[in-house]
């Protein structure tokens, strides 16, 4: 598992890629919420497209960055999530505090 | 049930073997032709109970996880795992969405909900002190993704 961050304007863009389990998810955390204290953005965009796998632990993820963006009055989008991974956040009900996006930002639409 | 194929293998509870699971779950399961969806349905069920058995489990001793899988008749899998940790006092309560015990560490508390989502059914045993034990059943339904 692997993060890419991205500034864009005020936004901040994490692009995942690989698969998120307990394991995994804490290299990638830290780095999000050390970018997330640097750079104050007024929203967080976390991208999924390219993340083969992901149980729970990508929604405690998910959570708790809602809670670090929701501290300094940003928000935070949920981008492009396979199908089986926005069932696993279909399940939690995640939606309701982070929106599912389908960003224009892919890798194949720049090709 | 007549049991077609089946597969036992045993490794130390740290969280890198949450992937090693999985894949050797993926692996096994294959010549059951399951759909990629229900293969990742299983796949994220594994994950679950092996997570809780590092993350609940083995929280402060050290010790194995056991995985037995099974290709049953009508390509029903069977999957039990199990720890020798610390046990569950209240197994109702552990499963019930949204409770957890380790939030400091961003577990969301869906880990049962997810296996009893994506599986077909979900049976733990537990005691504290005693280890606990999840079996978890699933009927393969889908037209198989191999043609062979």
């Amino acid at each position: 598992m692997t993060v890419a961050l991205q500034n864009d304007d005020s936004r901040l863009i994490a692009l995942l890629s690989g698969e998120l389990d307990h394991h995994s998810v804490r290299m990638i955390r830290e780095e999000i919420d050390t970018a997330i204290s640097e750079q104050q953005p007024t929203s967080l965009a976390l991208d999924f497209g390219e993340v083969t796998f992901m149980d729970s632990s990508g929604i405690g993820l998910i959570l708790g960055r809602c809670k670090i963006m929701g501290g300094i009055g940003g928000t935070t989008a949920i981008w492009n999530p396979p199908p089986h991974i926005r069932r696993v956040m279909k399940l939690s009900g995640i939606e309701r505090l982070a929106k599912i996006e389908r960003s224009q930002n892919r890798k194949e639409d720049n090709k | 049930m007549k049991t077609e194929n089946s597969i036992r293998f045993i490794f130390p509870g740290i969280s890198v073997n949450e992937q090693t699971s999985r894949a050797i779950a993926s692996a096994f399961l294959v010549q059951a032709d399951p759909t990629i969806e229900e293969l990742a349905d299983i796949r994220t069920a594994v994950s679950e109970a092996v997570t809780n058995a590092i993350v609940h489990g083995y929280r402060n001793i050290e010790g194995d996880v056991e995985i037995c899988l099974k290709v049953l008749a009508d390509r029903e899998i069977y999957i039990r795992i199990k720890d020798k940790g610390c046990g569950i006092a209240d197994v109702e309560k552990a499963m019930q969405p949204l409770f957890t015990t380790a939030e400091s560490e961003e577990r969301a508390g869906l880990g049962f909900a997810v296996m009893q989502s994506f599986m077909d059914s979900v049976h733990v045993r537990s005691k504290p002190g005693a280890g606990t034990t999840v079996i978890m059943r699933k009927k393969l339904r889908g037209v198989p993704c191999r043609t062979s």
